[in-house]
């Protein structure tokens, strides 16, 4: 067989896939830029092209910069707790205990919790009536009264990491766990005749085969939270007083809310740029741990 | 060996059981929420325990009556029903043509590359565009126009996963039956989709929990009954005037139900699943 022909056929297989992804992605991605140079409304008439109009808008407003931030402080606060937390979870499950096999099995709950569901749990919890959060802590005399968690602009940002991290930080422990039973044992059994403390160890002896997993882990993480909506529109709907806020949020509220199709568009190619650019660097960061590892 | 001295021992026990409650405590507390009396609920100091188990809230989300809260809840179950389902035949479908395409033909495998990529755009990008294009084929509010959506998320993942599973299917075998005869199609529908059977299926599981957990699109591309997720129905009742919290929890574990069985039982394929990208990525 020809490897012309193989390659036509190859390209025959996946046409399907092909024709699809560009009428749902390919096509939207495309009038996404366009539209982001014009002054369209979400319904109605094309709209006047305005250059970079949107862009310049966008970039300058305070909004924009304050949303910046907060999704920064999200994205690296929350995926940096779920990393350390993570690890040490996987540490503990990679010793021997009791029960170790129902304990790793019930790690895989919170990870398969829908997204909404666990924003709805966590909403609950901070209830400032009937939170179980305020009567713990009111019994356990830590409070005096009863706090409004998701509705004071101090701690609902936290609030928000704290119900993410509870979600995410398992997977990045069973990716961890699985990563750490690839560790040879005698190489383990080696750096501890060789006199290696338990930190040592961890450092040079089990860190690099944790690096690579992990960092992919980093990698997909960051961009989701970079990305994130469903938990915070559950939860506060970027709320109070914009404090938890984030670019998708703030895209959400420009194109739909105030139906602003034009400076949405903007926005959201805004927001893709640097979730890109965030890939790449990480990217060219993984190829360089990888490399180092190998 | 390393040596493991009883205060170790203690100390990884006690870390073991604050882990278990960690994990444990939220989801238990939905449950308790669920089928404590509203009265309980609402106590101060809040009780912990019901007095009685109350399931009322169970067989009042799961009636159909009409204008009810369960007929809500029942309509957005079978609409997530149906669009996990057709979303993810269809990815099915899409995913192991040119999964295997690309396993067998390196040539072309940056195509799958750059499908991938697409991983990174927040669905904000295309929001816009595809809420115009449905309104335009009259597929707002419609459970196909939100299953092809969803083809968006679930095509990517599922052909990658398809293409890594057709990796560690040796092409020899291929190789083997069609020497004897076999002709392409016959190759595969003998040979390759039965030892691929497996991943199929771990791509499909994963498939379906993708879609069911899908928030954003629902939200934008939904307004009624005829298409309403579950997703969409619980923020409703999460952000809506809902005076019994036992209900929003109720209509919790329901929605949490299928994954979180799907994610016990299939726990070493899924993780598997999940690593094997994660090793290769």
């Amino acid at each position: 067989m020809s490897s012309t022909w193989m390659t036509t056929r190859a390209w025959l297989l996946m046409l399907p896939l092909l024709v699809v992804m560009v009428a749902v992605i390919g096509w939207p991605l495309v009038d996404t830029v366009g539209l982001s140079f014009t002054d369209a409304k979400l319904v109605g008439t094309g709209g006047n092209f305005v250059g970079f109009d949107n862009y310049a808008n966008m970039l300058s407003s305070s909004n924009f910069s304050r949303t910046l931030v907060t999704t920064t402080l999200f994205a690296v606060i929350s995926v940096a707790a779920e990393m350390v937390i993570g690890v040490l979870a996987a540490l503990l499950l990679n010793q021997q205990f009791h029960g170790r096999a129902i304990l790793r099995a019930l790690m895989i709950l919170p990870w398969a919790l829908p997204t909404v569901v666990n924003a709805t749990l966590w909403r609950l919890i901070y209830n400032p009536e009937y939170g179980a959060l305020n009567a713990a802590l009111t019994q356990l005399h830590l409070i005096d009264a009863y706090r409004s968690w998701l509705g004071e602009p101090g701690t609902a940002l936290a609030a928000l990491i704290v119900a993410d991290c509870w979600k995410n930080f398992p997977l990045v422990a069973l990716i961890a766990l699985a990563a750490l039973q690839a560790v040879p044992r005698d190489i383990t059994a080696a750096s501890l005749v060789d006199g290696a403390g338990p930190f040592n160890r961890f450092r040079f002896v089990i860190l690099p085969y944790l690096a690579g997993p992990l960092m992919v882990a980093l990698v997909l993480r960051t961009i989701e939270a970079f990305k994130v909506f469903d938990i915070i529109w559950v939860m506060t709907r970027g709320g109070p007083a914009n404090s938890t806020r984030t670019l998708s949020i703030l895209v959400y509220q420009e194109a739909f809310s105030f139906q602003r199709a034009g400076s949405g568009a903007s926005l959201a190619l805004i927001v893709t740029l640097l979730v890109t650019v965030l890939a790449v660097a990480y990217a060219a960061l993984v190829r360089k741990s990888a490399g180092s590892a190998a | 060996m390393e040596r493991k001295s009883p205060a170790f021992t203690i100390f990884v026990h006690a870390c073991a059981l604050l882990l278990a409650a960690i994990i444990l405590a939220p989801i238990a507390w939905l449950f308790i929420m669920s089928i404590s009396p509203a009265a309980d609920l609402a106590a101060k100091p809040l009780r912990w325990w019901p007095q009685s188990a109350d399931f009322s809230r169970y067989q009042q989300l799961l009636s159909t009556a009409e204008n009810s809260a369960g007929a809500a809840f029942t309509s957005s179950l079978r609409n997530s029903l149906e669009i996990a389902g057709m979303a993810t035949l269809a990815a099915l479908a899409l995913a192991i043509p040119a999964g295997w395409a690309v396993s067998r033909t390196p040539a072309i495998g940056w195509s799958l590359s750059m499908v991938i990529a697409t991983y990174m755009l927040p669905p904000v990008a295309l929001a816009v565009p595809l809420y115009m294009g449905l309104s335009h084929l009259g597929l707002l509010n419609n459970v196909f126009g939100l299953a092809l959506v969803y083809l968006t998320i679930l095509a990517p993942f599922t052909t990658w996963l398809m293409k890594s599973g057709f990796d560690s299917i040796p092409r020899e075998i291929e190789a083997a039956a069609m020497i004897d005869g076999a002709g392409l199609f016959q190759t595969l529908r003998i040979i390759t989709l039965p030892l691929a059977a497996p991943v199929m299926a771990t791509s499909a599981l994963f498939a379906v929990l993708l879609a069911w957990d899908e928030f954003f699109y629902a939200l934008l591309f939904t307004s009624d009954q005829r298409a309403k997720t579950l997703t969409v129905a619980i923020a409703d009742l999460a952000g809506g005037r809902v005076s019994d919290y036992g209900l929003i929890a109720t209509a919790g574990v329901l929605a949490a139900l299928p994954p979180v069985l799907i994610g016990l039982v299939m726990q070493r394929a899924l993780i598997s699943g999940l690593t094997s990208g994660g090793v290769k990525g």
